[in-house]
């Protein structure tokens, strides 16, 4: 498996770290339902999801990874810094 | 028996090499098949459940039959195919599965038991009794039944692995390949020949075909030598792709030294490859199939591609009076090819009725089958039924075709299925199976020369395109033959006897029938209830029959009932190859500390801490325990000083305006309140509000700090503050960067600690300049370093930290000053049972079940602002009084071992898991108390000092009364680390 | 009053020297890591010019010359190889010491390129990485940095602690391509 960093280009699988899919950080406040769903519900759906990666051997950039769990097609990396930005 | 003038074996080389202790002598180019079939030895091994006597089948790496073990001890390598060893002085190679020898074998006596053997017969029989399985019918079914043995020794070859990239990976050198390479090589392609063969030009070396003119073995050498010619191309042989995986990463497989009796010094057995491509060709040609009769797998009896490739390739015919059997024109090409080298054909028969003329001498037999044949170790006679009756036809040898199946197998290891071609009766790969990946030639279905060059110029074009290259100039498709591959197919010739599917696995056509009546319908089933496609050949000659013979059984056509997957690797890869170079030294990276070798000269025994080695204690000469040595270091701490190494511990320097900002937000308690020059400890949690690490943290500056991490989290904390950085408070202006490499830093703990730093110092300290919890920089000896008054073992403690170069030259300036004092060096051993004594946690404690609120650390958790995990430990159940808490535990009366892992228990109870109230985490005795002391978790804990319950440690056999007090057992108040 | 005596990280392990390929140990001079805070990236880079004459490195590259370097280092930081820093820098971005936390080697010679393939997950061949290049990655299971210095020659940096698994793991390796022949 290869990722292509934005910053680094394309990495072999043994680079990064795997964090999970993609979330907002809820509120404090918002609730134990909210937290639960942060920290504990997952969808695992056989197909696109976002997750989050870390390049922790290389530039040391969490990424956001668009990927398909059926086909394992990357449909996008892109930082996750760039992405609060946008 | 060796042809003369034909082959492109040098005869000017001849290899001496035994086989079965037997000495014969090959030429270089020879396997061990070709040199022992020239010499006319058939019979190669026995079969796995009968013991039948086996010969060659094929002449590639899907060998079934000829198996054997090479070398002896550390180098003994089992299973090797006697197809793709290429002979080499010295060889000594034995067959498998026979005893005492491979004529006489005893175990032969299973082939009169067959009809008790089918399939499902060791799942019938040996279910009862119970316990017999693992005692009795396992060794004895192990012993009689398999292939061959590893020595047990430790692998005395290296092998290595390695990286390589290609804009275009040609897998596969006959001429779908050669010519994919020669197009995308002259475009300047930057492209990656890899042959499983130790000679490129696959089919070609094994045919009589020409191109342009040349004899085809003589074209590929002539492609070869261009193909070397270009800086852009590098051509890789006895080289197989066993995978094929996401994103264009192929595995493979590079039998670098596999051809000689051991590496050169220094060098490897084999490389395995990781190949990253971002087009690949599959030119893997194709498996010719085998057709089932009864008695099909007697020596003498192989494929009638491998007859040629043998006749061809390495002049050896494999026999001197030879008939041919097939379904299909290509076998004719065998009948043809041995006429013309003087060799005698019996009789070419084929199963078709109506079949144009095959251009032989030989009898010619159509419509007829092969329908059994006699000869116990090697091939006597064959029966025919032909139109005109049964004949009874002497030879020594029968080359059978079935036709060809396209070697699909890549294609599937990302889950591809393969497509059913009616036409050539077999399955060509799916395209798209693998993204980026082509197949061409005879794995796609096309099986005449011109069709495969063509084939490999087409693909090799597409590539360029996408590469943005052009196409070279003037490249014609050379001229070959192009004959239409004519087929009917012919998977099983009806009979009584038992006519073999699967060579490997001893899978017969009655076996498939039994599965299906047994209602084991679905491929995947049928393969599992017979083995059939198991072991090293995957099935590679008989999965397509074995499934049509099921389709049929079943009244299915064959693309309904399907294929079983085909899974790396595609060829057999040792565990010593998978694992290459990871082992001993190269398993992982040893960090070693600035002290480590002044350590090991003390004699101190290194355990590993993560990565790093760290010592346990460091031993005097009258010392005979380790305890003795621990106890004494414990004293050097709590009386005089102790020396020791902390540069494990991460550490990480925060700058920036945001800094304050950002350990607010990942510690529980407060730092944008910490002084300049002062050292705090700080809690970190989990999002999920369990404890992650702890550690201290200076301030340098009013933006500048220190965090230190506990050396098992090191990587752990830096990634979460990187994650907390980027992901959650990329508003926060702060930087950060490890720098425990940077620092050598040394605890000097005990009451004479000061003493001993002021005679090191270039600017004397004392309680006011540098009180309890203070830090900064300071000269030391002419170095600028940095100090922390800190103490994990609760005494009088610094931290002192040195540029690592000057790690080793400190250390022993520090131990040297210590001993004179009266102390001296301490290892892991006494900095567990100091730290034990001051109830200070360790990842023992914090192990990840534990909450601030479980040690008693609630009170840390600020109120004041949000932190990491500040919601999620608020839960009900996390803030339970009735949880596992912290507590410390002593023995009552007499002292007793105490253990880490122990249940706790009250007294009154019986001993099951439910009434278990908690455990232990650590325990030591202490020499400071003169007893044994714990930390434990226990439901209610603080809540219960001063009661006795039971301490009680099944694995270790060890019980005691123990008295629940508070986790800090010395210097409650604290009053020895300010002092 | 003691002197403490300096060891250098590869002390008694290099130098290599097998087949076509030779490690050596190399001292670097001060290394300092230079992290430009938000927004300060040109003003980094003027000031690294004015005072070291050298430009911030682009990703992936590295600026300067043997004796004073600045090698891309990851995520927004630079490693300023050779002259002590300029503490006027400090206003513009992070600067961290890491003249000990690193060990320092160069890997040269005709197969130079074959011995790191062994080790390094990343396209080191000179189409794909220039001299001037420079790469966070892998040197088999170690974090590093690798720059190219020349057309046969690597810099490469890894943990200090490190420095034996280091020295071991290239050994193996450039015994490996020797045998080749």
């Amino acid at each position: 498996m290869r990722l292509t960093c934005p910053i680094c280009g394309a990495r072999d699988r043994r680079e990064f770290y795997y964090q999970g899919e993609a979330l907002a950080r809820p509120a404090p406040g918002a609730g134990a339902e909210a937290w639960d769903e942060y920290l504990h519900l997952r969808d695992n759906p056989a197909g696109v999801r976002r997750e989050l990666w870390q390049h922790e051997a290389g530039c040391g950039a969490w990424l956001v990874v668009e990927r398909n769990t059926s086909t394992h097609e990357v449909l996008g990396v892109s930082l996750v810094l760039d992405e609060a930005q946008a | 028996m060796r042809i003369d003038g034909k082959g492109l074996v040098d005869r000017s080389k001849p290899i001496r090499f035994q086989f079965e202790g037997i000495g014969h002598t090959g030429f270089e180019g020879d396997t061990l098949a070709s040199a022992l079939l020239a010499k006319g030895v058939r019979l190669m091994g026995r079969s796995f459940k009968y013991h039948r006597p086996r010969g060659v089948l094929s002449a590639g790496s899907e060998e079934p039959n000829a198996l054997v073990t090479i070398g002896r001890g550390a180098v003994q390598e089992p299973n090797v195919r006697a197809t793709m060893l290429e002979i080499h002085d010295g060889l000594d190679a034995r067959a498998q599965n026979a005893w005492p020898s491979l004529k006489l074998d005893a175990m032969a006596v299973n082939d009169l038991a067959w009809p008790f053997l089918g399939a499902g017969f060791y799942y019938k029989t040996f279910m009862w009794p119970r316990g017999f399985w693992e005692r009795l019918y396992e060794p004895v079914i192990r012993r009689a039944a398999g292939l061959g043995a590893l020595s047990g020794a430790h692998a005395a070859d290296r092998h290595e692995k390695a990286y390589a990239f290609c804009d275009l990976l040609v897998i596969g050198s006959g001429p779908a390949g050669l010519m994919a390479a020669l197009t995308a090589g002259r475009a300047g392609a930057d492209v990656l020949l890899v042959e499983e063969d130790s000679r490129f030009g696959g089919r070609l070396n094994a045919e009589t075909f020409q191109v342009e003119g040349l004899a085809g073995s003589d074209w590929a050498a002539q492609a070869i030598a261009e193909l070397c010619g270009m800086p852009n191309v590098r051509l890789m042989h006895r080289t197989a792709v066993v995978g094929a995986y996401d994103h264009g990463t192929y595995a493979a497989v590079e039998r670098v030294n596999a051809h000689r009796a051991r590496p050169p010094e220094g060098g490897v057995r084999e490389t395995f490859w990781r190949i990253v491509a971002k087009h690949a060709i599959l030119a893997a040609g194709a498996i010719e199939r085998p057709v089932a009769f009864e008695n099909n797998d007697r020596p003498g009896i192989m494929t009638a591609g491998a007859v040629r490739a043998y006749l061809n390739r390495w002049g050896a015919s494999p026999g001197r009076r030879v008939a041919v059997f097939g379904n299909c024109d290509d076998a004719h090409r065998t009948a043809r090819d041995l006429e013309a080298a003087g060799v005698e054909v019996a009789a070419l028969i084929d199963s078709r009725e109506d079949i144009a003329h095959p251009g032989v001498d030989c009898r010619v037999y159509s419509g007829a089958v092969v329908t059994g044949s006699t000869g116990r170790l090697g091939l006597k006679r064959i029966s025919v039924q032909a139109a005109d009756g049964r004949k009874e036809i002497e030879v020594d040898c029968l080359a059978m075709s079935g036709g060809w199946n396209p070697t699909v197998h890549v294609t599937c290891h990302m889950n591809g299925r393969p497509t059913w071609r009616e036409d050539i009766a077999s399955f060509v790969p799916t395209p798209g199976s693998i993204p980026g990946l082509v197949a061409v030639g005879a794995c796609a279905g096309e099986f005449s020369t011109q069709a495969c060059l063509t084939a490999g110029a087409v693909a090799a074009k597409e590539v360029l395109k996408d590469l943005g290259l052009k196409p070279p100039r003037g490249a014609l498709v050379p001229e070959a033959e192009d004959t239409p591959y004519r087929i009917a197919p012919l998977w099983a010739v009806p009979g009584k006897g038992r006519a073999w599917l699967d060579f490997q696995n001893d899978v017969t056509v009655k076996d498939v029938r039994q599965a299906a009546v047994e209602n084991f319908r679905s491929v995947e089933h049928m393969k599992r209830y017979t083995t059939q496609g198991m072991a090293t050949d995957q099935g590679k000659n008989s999965n397509v029959g074995a499934l049509a013979v099921l389709a049929d059984v079943t009244g299915r056509g064959i693309p309904e009932t399907g294929i079983t997957t085909f899974r790396p690797p595609f060829s057999p890869v040792s565990v010593a190859t998978f694992g290459a170079g990871a082992q001993g030294m190269g398993f992982a990276p040893q960090r070693l500390t600035t002290s480590h070798a002044e350590s090991v000269v003390r004699g101190a025994p290194m355990i590993e801490a993560g990565l790093w080695y760290r010592p346990s204690y460091f031993p005097q000469d009258s010392e005979t325990h380790w305890r003795q040595s621990c106890d004494r270091e414990v004293g050097y701490v709590r009386n005089a000083v102790g020396v020791c190494d902390v540069s494990t511990l991460g550490k990480i320097d925060l700058q920036g305006p945001g800094a304050a900002e950002l350990l607010d937000f990942v510690y529980t308690n407060g730092f944008s309140t910490l002084k300049v020059g002062r050292v705090r400890y700080g809690l970190m949690l989990r999002e999920d509000g369990f404890v992650m690490d702890d550690g201290t943290t200076a301030r340098l500056g009013p933006e500048h700090f220190v965090m230190t991490t506990t050396t098992a989290a090191a990587g752990q904390v830096m990634r979460h503050l990187e994650f907390v950085h980027q992901v959650l408070c990329p508003h926060l202006d702060v930087r950060f960067t490890s720098v425990t490499e940077q620092w050598a830093q040394f605890a000097v703990a005990g009451p004479k600690s000061r003493a001993l730093l002021n005679a090191v110092l270039e600017q004397p300290i004392d309680n006011d300049s540098w009180p309890f919890m203070a830090c900064g920089e300071i000269m030391l000896c002419d170095v600028r370093g940095r100090l922390f008054r800190i103490s994990f073992s609760g005494e009088h403690a610094y931290e002192v930290a040195v540029p690592a170069r000057f790690g080793e030259s400190l250390f022993k300036l520090l131990v040297a000053r210590a001993e004179a004092l009266g102390g001296g060096a301490y290892g892991m051993e006494a900095l567990n049972v100091l730290r034990l004594e001051k109830g200070h946690i360790t990842h023992a404690e914090i192990h990840g079940r534990t909450t601030a609120f479980d040690i008693g650390f609630a009170r840390m958790v600020s109120g004041k602002k949000d932190c990491i995990g500040k919601t999620m430990a608020a839960r009900e159940g996390l803030v339970d009084p009735g949880r596992e808490r912290l507590v410390g535990l002593k023995s009552v009366g007499e002292d007793a071992t105490l253990s880490a892992g122990a249940h706790l228990f009250d007294t009154s109870v019986a001993m099951t898991p439910e009434t278990s109230l908690g455990y232990t985490t650590s325990a030591a005795f202490s020499p400071t108390l003169g007893h044994h002391i714990a930390l434990g978790f226990l439901q209610h804990g603080p809540d219960r000092l001063g009661e006795v319950i039971r301490c009680v440690d099944h694995m270790r056999g060890l019980e005691a009364e123990v008295e629940i007090c508070d986790p800090v057992f010395f210097d409650p108040e604290g009053g020895r680390a300010r002092g | 009053m003691v002197e403490l005596i300096a060891k250098s990280p590869c002390a008694g392990l290099l130098p290599l020297a097998i087949g076509d390929v030779q490690v050596v140990e190399v001292d670097l001079g001060v290394l300092t890591s230079i992290a430009p805070y938000a927004g300060q990236g040109g003003a980094t880079s003027d000031a690294l010019r004015a005072a070291h004459g050298m430009r911030f490195p682009k990703l992936n590259r590295a600026t300067g010359k043997d004796g004073a370097r600045a090698i891309w280092f990851g995520r927004d930081m630079a490693l300023l190889a050779g002259p002590p820093c300029d503490a006027s820098m400090a206003e513009h971005a992070a600067l961290t010491d890491q003249s000990d936390a690193w060990a320092s080697v160069v890997v040269s010679g005709a197969a130079a390129e074959d011995v790191l393939a062994r080790l390094v997950p990343i396209d080191l061949r000179q189409a794909h990485f220039a001299t001037g290049h420079a790469a966070r990655t892998l040197v088999k299971h170690m974090a590093a940095s690798i720059t190219r210095t020349g057309p046969e020659s690597f810099l490469i940096l890894v943990f200090r602690s490190m420095a034996r698994t280091l020295a071991h793991d290239l050994k193996e390796a450039m015994e490996a391509v020797a045998a080749r022949g």
